[in-house]
């Protein structure tokens, strides 16, 4: 069948123009790029007219209006009409530069009261953690068995549900954030600094990691980033520095800081060099109740550090004289960690990593060596500005020429197709995304290891995988996977039905769709199955 | 077309994987299946140190009685070992027959005592020392290395033992949702998908999905018939058997449940129901794989045992050294075997768990040497830098 029609009104195509004028005006990157023609949004260089270079490959769209979409597709979660429809006013580079500018969003009304009504929006973050704790202790203490039991599961489910309510929050936010690149670098630098939510009680404590190490600095200084993620109490905790003390050496966090979080696994460090940072990171830990702990030695009193449930303890560092990477450390205590920290994060090697996988998420498997050397000198010459360097990857000619590339991991499958199929009618409830999300492999806060999860194709195309995905396809685009039946006592159900056949899809998507594609389309029995096959296509695949 | 040049400079050599290898059958391979209880189980209650005066003074409320007449006793293997008796119906008439043995003081040298980086470390298989690679496990090297092997993890994720350079597709059975995507709708998206670079798994997820759905069907068919229905694990090792007779050799399987940090009970009980369940999925795995049986071995493995002394919460706490379980209708088994110990206060490690005297890449390559009659270059590429040990199982 083919899609339901709709009348759209035909706009004025001062796209290509506005996309000229806002290359102009992007500011200008430290370095020269390759000389190209190629149909770069936002390229420095004078290049030729847009709509002439994509003519070749689209002969029968309308440049200017696919331009927009695949730049508003990757710039954002995914393209959706009214998106769109608002991006139609929007200068390209101002566009570009409201989104690199963090700062706090303003969410649909229908999205903020649910995550207005979160414990993790109500209580705040140490007296969440400390009243846990007690409840645990409370629960550990039980003499009968039964009774123990009852109250440890019941602990349990409490550490359950608020990591179900971090989920959902970093859903909402997802779909319906204004701040939509801000989104994606928080999601890109959770996975960075991966945690695992199931050791322990990190549950409680991924929300809180999310929300004041990460989102605040995903699109600020990576030093920023990097000294509020490795020592949120989630991470101490995941990596075990909580049992950091001198003589008695844990070398994890110290390991994967290297290895991971900054120079990269073959960056420039030794054995010797994880021993050293291990040290630096001695008592590092957590306290999670309301009195701080003695330190006992009154010449070391003053190195104790109290931040929430965070602690520096003196009593367990090793305040011995260290050297990272060939260069001794001249300060004591915490802020010895703060100097080690800022060799790390200001390393050439931290620079091309991070720029790597930057680049790996946003663009392609195995980015252009290029492109990645310009974003590290980037990185490098603004102090590790990650909106510089993302400015850099994403006003470049390469990723211009990277339209409908790359893969899309589930992640980013199960939020475009919710924004395409959705829009801006805000979904009573994500418990069927987070399901997806599991089935798919990739849940949030859910990958065991430290390395997060792969951004390559290989690790998400296999054909389990596949089938999953047109599962998914099925569950979304026939409109009766639950997303508009709140949960709690009375639910309430509106009927809601994916509008898929929309504006975008006459204006932009339907060009980008192959023979074959079409040709299943036109098969299509019903709006769901039409909606089915499209949310299957190779071409909704990538972005 | 300009769009796949692109994706090809752009994208590289990372996305051409032997997918291929998947779809030659493994039916004429020996099948190995490894059956990984998360969490650390208790193995000084599944295979009791009968003869040892010190397991007794440790565990005063969870020590399984010495063999004799009371059901609730160990079931006698030898004069130092005796089996949990929720085993009785189950893996103890496998071991009479000789086809089942048990390997205590197994494992790994990782001393973390952290269930995540010791199953990592486990599932990876790699050698100790030197950087790890996140994304290679050693079944997926067996696969590479076995020409004509079919790998599965019949697991929602694909766990990391199976990752790799092979594609391994991947499927729980645990619960069998009938799937949404008609026949009709799936020959279409494979069309869709004609000529591009995905169409191959397009293809082979739907057939792997298809296959499944036949096997429930003849389930469903059976139970219909007032066969008595099986479930949890049980039914689980079923469809696992129902697949691997056919195309898959090489499985994984992982079950939960095994951390009893409290209250785990001793011949009866928390752990004993554990015991219970899986003991019966692996009897009916046995079963169901029928003439394949002969050729199929199955290793059960857990990322360390507990501590050896009972806490203070009549459960115990994360420890080292484990005890492995080697089953298969090919083996020489009815026997503990491997290195050994007196269960003695003086013997534990650190003076609170087992040791690891076997450790496990050496007792797995030993095993799939003979199984797989691997090369030694073949055996290094699956456990690079292990010395295979001889168990004289197989």
């Amino acid at each position: 069948m083919t899609a339901p029609r709709l009348i759209v009104g035909k706009r004025a195509s001062c796209w290509g123009l506005a996309l000229l004028l806002a290359a102009c005006a992007a500011p200008p990157t430290s370095t020269t790029p390759p000389a190209t023609t190629s149909p770069s949004p936002l390229a420095p260089t004078p290049a030729k007219p847009a709509a002439a270079a994509l003519a070749k490959t689209s002969p029968s769209a309308q440049p200017a209006e696919l331009l927009r979409y695949h730049w508003l597709n990757r710039l954002t979660w995914g393209a959706s009409s009214s998106a769109l429809a608002q991006a139609a006013d929007q200068d390209a580079g101002a566009l570009l530069a409201r989104q690199l500018a963090p700062g706090p969003a303003t969410l649909p009304a229908a999205a903020q009261s649910q995550i207005a009504a979160l414990t993790l929006s109500q209580k705040p973050f140490t007296t969440l953690m400390i009243e846990l704790e007690q409840r645990r202790r409370d629960a550990d203490a039980l003499k009968n068995d039964d009774e123990k039991k009852a109250a440890q599961q019941a602990y349990q489910q409490e550490l359950n549900r608020l990591a179900r309510e971090a989920a959902s929050r970093h859903l909402l936010r997802a779909l319906y954030s204004p701040r939509q690149l801000q989104e994606q670098m928080t999601w890109f630098w959770l996975n960075h600094f991966s945690v695992f939510q199931n050791k322990a009680n990190l549950r409680a404590m991924v929300g809180d990691y999310e929300d004041s190490a990460i989102r605040p600095h995903a699109l600020g200084r990576f030093r920023d980033l990097l000294g509020a993620a490795a020592l949120h109490p989630a991470m101490l905790r995941y990596l075990d520095n909580e049992q950091n003390a001198v003589n008695r050496l844990n070398e994890n966090l110290a390991r994967e800081l290297m290895e991971l979080h900054t120079l990269g696994v073959d960056g420039p460090y030794t054995q010797k060099d994880v021993q050293e940072l291990a040290r630096v990171l001695t008592g590092a830990g957590i306290n999670l109740t309301s009195t701080d702990t003695p330190v006992g030695r009154r010449e070391l009193q003053a190195y104790y550090v109290r931040r929430g449930v965070f602690e520096f303890h003196p009593g367990r560092h090793d305040f011995s004289p260290k050297t990272l990477l060939g260069q001794p450390l001249q300060q004591r205590g915490l802020a010895e960690l703060d100097e080690a920290l800022d060799r790390l994060a200001r390393h050439p090697a931290t620079a091309r990593h991070v720029s790597r996988k930057l680049a790996q998420y946003w663009l392609a498997d195995n980015p252009p060596p290029a492109l990645v050397e310009r974003m590290a000198q980037a990185f490098s010459a603004s102090d590790g500005d990650i909106a510089a360097t993302m400015r850099t990857l994403l006003s470049s000619p390469e990723f211009a020429q990277g339209a409908g590339l790359k893969f899309k991991d589930p992640m980013r499958y199960v939020i475009s197709a919710l924004r395409l199929a959705y829009d801006d009618r805000v979904i009573l409830n994500t418990g069927p995304v987070w399901n997806w999300l599991n089935r798919l492999g990739q849940p949030l806060y859910g990958r065991q290891t430290p390395d997060g999860w792969p951004l390559d194709e290989g690790a998400w195309a296999s054909p389990g995988q596949m089938t999953v995905r047109f599962e998914v396809a099925r569950a979304i685009g026939s409109g009766s996977a639950g997303l508009f039946r709140s949960e709690g006592p009375t639910p309430q159900e509106v009927p809601a039905f994916p509008q898929l056949a929309n504006p975008l899809y006459y204006q932009s998507l339907q060009h980008t769709l192959s023979g074959s594609t079409r040709a299943a389309l036109a098969q299509a029995g019903s709006p769901q199955e039409w909606n089915t096959f499209l949310l299957s296509s190779p071409e909704l695949m990538r972005r | 077309m300009q769009r796949r040049q692109l994706l090809h400079t752009l994208a590289g050599a990372g996305l051409a994987l032997g997918s291929a290898q998947l779809w030659a059958a493994g039916a004429s391979q020996p099948c190995f299946l490894v059956v990984f209880l998360r969490g650390g189980y208790d193995a000084a209650n599944l295979l009791v140190p009968v003869s040892s005066s010190f397991y007794y003074e440790s565990r005063t409320t969870l020590a399984v009685a010495r063999p004799g007449k009371d059901a609730n006793a160990a079931l006698p293997l030898n004069a130092d070992w005796g089996l949990h008796p929720a085993l009785r119906d189950s893996v103890y008439p496998l071991f009479q027959q000789g086809q089942a043995a048990f390997v205590p003081f197994a494992g790994t040298h990782d001393l973390t005592r952290s269930h995540f980086e010791t199953q990592d470390s486990i599932e990876l298989g790699q050698a100790p020392e030197g950087s790890r690679n996140y994304r290679s496990g050693f079944i997926n090297r067996l696969a590479a290395t076995l020409k004509g092997a079919g790998a599965m993890a019949f697991t929602d994720r694909l766990p990391l033992v199976m990752q790799g350079e092979v594609q391994v597709p991947n499927t729980a059975l645990r619960a069998v949702a009938k799937p949404s995507v008609d026949a009709r709708q799936s020959s279409i998206i494979s069309a869709m998908y004609q000529g591009t670079e995905l169409s191959g798994s397009v293809t082979q997820g739907f057939t792997v999905r298809d296959e499944v759905v036949r096997e429930m069907a003849a389930e469903m068919d059976a139970a219909s018939r007032n066969a008595i229905s099986a479930k949890g694990f049980e039914l689980e090792a079923r469809r696992i058997a129902k697949l691997m007779k056919g195309r898959y050799n090489l499985g994984f399987v992982d079950v939960g449940g095994w951390d009893t940090h409290v209250g785990q009970g001793g011949a009866t009980g928390q752990l004993a129901s554990r015991f219970e369940e899986l003991g019966r999925g692996l009897a009916a795995y046995a079963q169901e794989m029928g003439n394949r049986w002969r050729e199929t071995t199955v290793v059960v493995v857990s990322e360390f045992g507990r501590t050896f002394r009972q806490n203070g919460n009549n459960g115990t706490d994360h420890g080292h050294g484990s005890v492995y379980w080697v089953l298969g209708g090919g083996l020489r088994g009815g026997q503990v075997v491997g290195e050994q110990l007196p269960v003695t206060a003086a013997n534990l490690f650190q003076n609170r768990d087992y040791p690891v005297l076997n450790e496990y890449r050496s007792l797995l390559g030993g095993l799939l040497a003979r199984q797989f009659g691997l090369s030694p270059a073949q055996l290094a590429s699956v456990f690079p830098g292990a010395e295979p040990r001889e168990l004289g199982l197989l």
